[in-house]
């Protein structure tokens, strides 16, 4: 279990932001994953003060804070509405409501880890991470460049999911309800072009487009796929065809 | 650092290390019924209500409750009495381990879902493992359960006053849904 | 309150340094900086703590598992293998001393493939002073624990008559018994000096004698009391803990505990036993079961634990069902060491393993020989009056099998599913069928006595030194004492075991709750209830005889003259007879086995292999059903830890023997979204030798999902799996693997 020596609930983003320039200090998400590392902390930085736990719909976005929990994105009506169910399929496997009601968007999006449902989903959205970097500074970083950005001391605010029109469809498999997936597919759809987030590779999810199922497919499955303790990277890569193209049907049905 | 908790009604001030967990010190404060059984999240032993809605406690800093309302099954217990009776007629209580947590998150839902589906149910406690009764005797146990309470709300709905308590009762938990 | 709530107010609290490798041996070990850190109370090394090699095996005496366990080794023999013991007056001090502690090991060339263990020239117990079990023929110097060659009849010659001869190997790995309550205990002296070990066992006396054994103390020093458990199906039938407080506690003088993480309840706790099982099964072509042989190969890991016993089951407990009609049996048992953590019971103790190999040949028989696999067994099971010859000669006193299997058919529809449909959506809906029995009590062996007292106002006292762990055992107990002494269940409190109080019983394991402890609990309660009328026959003044007794009044038919049952008793207190309290038990000479019938019907979606249990149906047969919801919830429990057995749960380790399923993120058990519908039912048959008639239940209903289960896959894609876990990614390897055969036929 990880030690902590310091707490900071932070006031601001601002006081968050300088607490978090010194390398031994660290954000908490929703804790699910920090308390298994066995590291030390010196300064544990908790953004819950800061109202960062809301979800805003406008007419151009939603606005997830990066404290909504799990279990507030899934039970989001607006973005049930908006994506018919994707949202909601993405994140009710993940263990229980309890633990829903604990794991964070920030946290999930920020630790960027394989097997993270929720991000496999966002990756085939139109979506930005919002990061604060000091000096009442934020950028917005589309989420498939922030996939591959290493871990920096910015602070994540919000993830923002654009309204374009995308509608997508999540299909996972799973050894039992409850577990990580072998395999997450997210595939969207905008105007006659197809996008295809893969997860669970096992590492980090990855993206691909095209035009037709069939291409999608293909391009997905040349993705690199490796063992781990769940299945092998040969029934990953049968995975990927068969949840690619249910997902595609679902798009289809709707 | 010291924090200030709500638990199970009483305010109470502790001085406690930054990194104890909600789990650890609700058994400090005699709240035994909070179990331990994993370290990874994935039991639900440890439920317990943060604010009202159910939480691990093994995944939640005591520093986090620092100034918020934390309920366990010693804070409910004639909720959790009424509904373990109907649980123990089935059989169902057994080694009784993982009821605390498992009747937390029952109550949990009750107060969220109305009319919940049978899949509803089991999606909303799938996050209770169980490893002795094979889950059917707790699915037995709510059913009775739920059914009881709607025929005693029903006989309640006949007396026009108390149908006014409820309806506001309902739009109040309506609005709490969205924390 | 379970054990560790009940630990005594800042007791030392105690971590364990565990080795990082398969087989070793402790060069050096420098404590000096850990002991420093603030807190710690001591640290201790193979060199500080008492050296007399016994067994954690809670096992009725005479000893069924070898002496080869020291409290702490120089020689450690699987990762996870304890190295030191530290304890401090805070969790965090405890685990900063654990990192501060300098060993260098001499690292040993290890076994872990068991099959390679058998005559190696590595060996993990050289030991001089490794002391044989009391009825096994283990050979240490083999990496032996146990050999059995036991046979009925000439196998070989009956199957060189036979029509058809099937030779299958099957392979079950290690799964976990995943109670909730992890592995618990915590110590203190008491105020005579001797040590209370409280823990969280389903084996108080035994722990008593275990422990008196490693620490080289007379068993009188010793108090162990069982709270209320939070599990064990087996796991908590081995000592795992104990040792550790209990030395701490004896050396210091101070009150210590520990409390396992669900990781060390995993790497090192109590398994099931891996094994390879090897079945030859001869048949004519009309159906008829001639010959079964059986070789198998059991694990037990690092030390030998329940090694020398559960082999047993798979073969005495598995052949007997086919008993009607076979006319040769042979059964070959080993069970060896390697450097996997040891072994233990869990529920089925060998038989699930040895009925998942014979289940599946019968099944693949039936499909060679073109019968319905319900018929085949219909024609050969075993019946009611029939001699077990591979079961110590017992005669089936009480079997209702064949009604099981008619009534299971009924509840599943067999006849219409069977074997399988395709649906529009192209996944394929299919059956599956296997037959399980069991025992009830090791016969001879277990031994149970239970106290049961009258008290003031006439509520009762029952004592038993059988553990309930979570079963309802205590109240299944009390039901049958109300019964004969014809009063409400609440009016007897049944006490947990305190093996300073509660009379002896050899624990709650092999399925003898219900049928040994519940005897004692009849014997007792029948003595009582005469003791009572003959108490109010002096005070009515009659003969005893003509007292008659309706649980709350005693009437003389005689003179019509009755009393209370509560003055009687208050009567008692003072200027009487005395106190009555009555101590009745003792041992069986037969087990009887109680049988069933387990069908399964899934969901296989031949894309991903994907298989989703529909809905199970089974049918018990264990005697007198006591209380139905309690019997119903056992089996409903059972089956799903079966369920899991067969789909995904199981150990897997690394190539250096690092247990990669340490916790409950990588070793999913059964959610209840993972559970079928379960419909159970009962066939009773009415043991002579029983109480009430009743047989056992705990164990036999883990039995029939593996085979079931991978008979339903069979008859969804044509391949039968010889290992389990039959998880999706196998299912669909074997649907390829079958298409290629059947494109390049």
């Amino acid at each position: 279990m990880i030690t902590i020596q310091k707490y900071l609930k932070a006031a601001s983003l601002e006081e968050a932001w300088n607490a978090n320039q010194k390398r031994p200090n660290r954000v908490l998400g929703g804790m699910g994953w920090m308390k298994m590392s066995s590291g030390n902390v010196s300064t544990a930085i908790d953004l819950s003060g800061l109202g960062l736990d809301q979800i805003e719909e406008t007419d151009d976005a939603f606005i997830i804070g990066a404290m909504v929990t799990l279990r507030q994105f899934e039970t989001h009506e607006g973005l049930e509405q908006y994506f018919h169910g994707a949202v909601r399929e993405s994140v009710r496997h993940i263990v229980g409501v309890q633990f829903r009601n604990c794991a964070t968007i920030g946290g999930s999006v920020w630790l960027r880890a394989g097997f993270s449902d929720p991000l496999t989903l966002l990756l085939a959205l139109d979506c930005t991470v919002e990061l604060y970097q000091g000096g009442d500074q934020t950028v917005q970083v589309p989420i498939a460049e922030f996939c591959h950005m290493k871990p920096d001391n910015s602070i994540l605010t919000a993830v923002h999911i654009h309204k374009t029109g995308r509608q997508a469809a999540y299909q996972s498999f799973r050894n039992t309800e409850t577990d990580f997936p072998v395999r997450a597919v997210a595939v969207s759809r905008l105007d006659s072009s197809y996008c295809a987030a893969v997860g669970a590779r096992p590492t980090r999810a990855m993206a691909v487009t095209a035009e037709q199922v069939d291409q999608l497919i293909e391009k997905a499955q040349a993705l690199p796929y490796g063992d781990n303790l769940r299945a092998s990277a040969e029934y990953r890569t049968m995975l990927a065809g068969v949840l690619i193209r249910r997902a595609a049907e679902e798009l289809e049905r709707r | 650092m010291e924090i200030k908790v709500k638990l199970n009604g009483k305010w109470i001030v502790d001085n406690i290390d930054p990194d104890m967990l909600l789990l650890d010190f609700c058994r400090a404060h005699y709240c035994k019924s909070v179990k331990r059984g994993c370290e990874t999240s994935n039991c639900g032993l440890c439920t317990v209500w943060l604010d009202g809605k159910p939480v691990l406690s093994c995944n939640v800093l005591a520093a986090r409750a620092d100034g918020h309302e934390v309920t366990t099954l010693e804070g409910l217990q004639e909720e959790a009495k009424e509904f373990g009776m109907f649980l123990a007629r089935e059989g169902g209580e057994q080694c009784g381990f993982c009821n605390p947590g498992f009747i937390m998150n029952v109550l949990a839902m009750k107060r969220e879902l109305d009319n919940p589906t049978d899949e509803e149910i089991l999606e909303y406690l799938a996050g209770n493992l169980c490893r002795c009764s094979g889950y059917a005797s707790h699915m037995r146990a709510i059913h009775k359960w739920l059914d009881s309470k709607k025929e005693a709300a029903q006989r309640e709905d006949h007396i026009p006053e108390n149908r006014e308590k409820m309806l506001a009762h309902r739009l109040s938990k309506r609005t709490q849904k969205h924390w | 309150m379970y054990a560790e709530d009940l630990a005594p107010e800042n007791c030392l609290v105690i971590k364990l340094l565990r080795s990082p490798h398969a087989h070793a041996m402790i060069r050096s070990i420098d404590t000096s900086k850990a002991k420093l850190v603030p807190g710690v109370e001591c640290v201790l090394t193979y060199k500080d703590v008492p050296q007399h090699r016994f067994t954690q095996a809670g096992q009725t005496y005479l000893e069924a598992s070898p002496y080869d366990r020291y409290i702490l080794d120089r020689h450690l023999r699987f990762v996870g293998d304890e190295v030191a013991i530290v304890a401090a007056d805070t969790e965090k001090a405890a685990n900063k001393a654990l990192k501060l502690i300098k060993v260098e090991y001499d690292i040993l060339p290890a076994i872990l493939d068991y099959r390679e263990s058998l005559d190696n020239e590595i060996l993990i117990h050289p030991e001089e002073d490794w002391t044989e079990s009391d009825w096994s023929h283990g050979d240490n110097k083999r990496n032996s624990v146990y050999h059995e060659d036991i046979h009925v009849g000439d196998v070989d010659a009956i199957f060189a008559e036979c029509d058809e001869v099937l030779e299958e190997s099957y392979h079950t790995i290690e799964d976990q018994q995943a109670m909730m309550e992890p592995f618990t205990a915590n110590c203190w002296m008491d105020t005579f000096g001797r040590l209370v070990i409280q823990s969280a066992t389903q084996i108080p006396f035994h722990v008593r004698r275990n422990m008196a054994t490693a620490l080289g103390i007379p068993k009188s020093k010793i108090r162990v009391i069982k709270p209320r458990i939070g599990g064990g199906f087996g796991a908590k039938q081995t000592a795992v803990v104990e040792r550790f407080p209990a030395v701490v506690t004896w050396l210091t003088g101070k009150p210590s505990k520990i409390y396992y993480t669900r990781e060390e309840t995993m790497i090192a706790g109590s398994a099931r036993h891996e094994m390879r099982v090897q079945v030859k099964l001869g048949a004519m072509k009309d159906g008829t079961i001639r010959a079964i042989e059986m070789h198998v190969l059991s694990n037990t890991g690092a030390y030998g634990e329940h090694g020398p016993t559960t082999i047993g089951l798979a073969g005495h407990k598995s052949i007997p069902l086919y008993g009607g009609k076979y006319e040769a049996f042979r059964f070959v048992a080993d069970t060896v060491y390697s450097n996997h953590p040891s072994a233990g019971a869990y529920r089925g103790y060998g038989a699930p393993q040895g009925i998942f190999a014979l289940e599946n040949t019968v099944n693949l028989m039936a499909a060679r020989l073109g019968i319905d696999p319900t018929k085949i067994r219909e024609m050969n099971m075993l019946h009611e009056g029939d001699l077990m010859t591979a079961y110590n000669n017992e005669t089936a006193n009480a079997c209702a099998l064949d009604q099981c299997m008619a009534r299971c058919k009924e509840m599943m529809d067999w006849d219409n599913k069977f074997p399988a449909k395709v649906l529009p959506n192209g996944h394929i809906r299919s059956v599956g069928v296997a037959m399980a029995m069991q025992g009830s009590c090791i016969n001879y062996i277990d031994e149970a006595n239970v106290t049961i007292k009258m008290n003031d106002d006439g509520f009762y006292s029952l004592l038993v030194g059988s553990t309930d762990m979570g079963t309802g055992s205590d109240t299944i107990l009390a039901q049958m004492a109300a019964d004969v002494l014809e009063c409400d269940v609440d009016d007897i409190v049944a006490y947990g075991v305190d093996t300073d109080v509660s009379p002896y019983d050899s624990g709650s394991y092999a399925s003898s709750t219900t049928y040994l402890t519940g005897n004692a609990v009849v014997k007792a309660a029948e003595q009582l209830r005469l003791n009572i009328t003959e108490q109010a026959a002096k005070i009515l003044e009659c003969q005893k005889d003509e007292v008659e007794f309706d649980g709350k009044v005693l009437t003389c038919v005689r003179t019509g003259a009755s009393m209370t049952l509560k003055d009687l008793a208050n009567q008692l207190q003072g200027g009487s007879d005395g106190w009555l309290s009555v101590t009745a038990g003792g041992n069986s000479p037969v087990s009887p086995p109680p049988y069933m019938v387990g069908m399964a019907e899934i969901d296989l979606d031949p894309e991903t292999g994907k298989v989703v249990p529909i809905k199970y149906t089974t049918c018990v047969d264990c005697g007198t059903v006591v209380n139905p919801n309690l019997a119903r919830v056992q089996t409903e429990g059972g089956l799903m830890q079966g369920l899991g057995m067969a789909l995904y749960e199981g150990q897997s380790y690394t190539d250096e023997g690092v247990n990669r399923m340490r916790n409950f993120l990588q070793y999913k058990i059964p959610t209840r979204m993972d559970i079928p519908e379960i419909e159970v039912d009962f066939r009773e048959s009415y043991e002579p030798t029983g109480p009430f008639g009743a047989k056992s239940i705990g164990e036999i209903v883990i039995n029939t999902p593996s085979p079931a289960i991978a008979h339903a896959i069979f008859n969804a894609t044509g391949v039968m799996h010889h290992e389990l876990p039959i998880t999706a990614e196998k299912v669909w390897r074997g649907i390829q693997q079958k298409k290629q055969e059947e494109v390049q036929a």
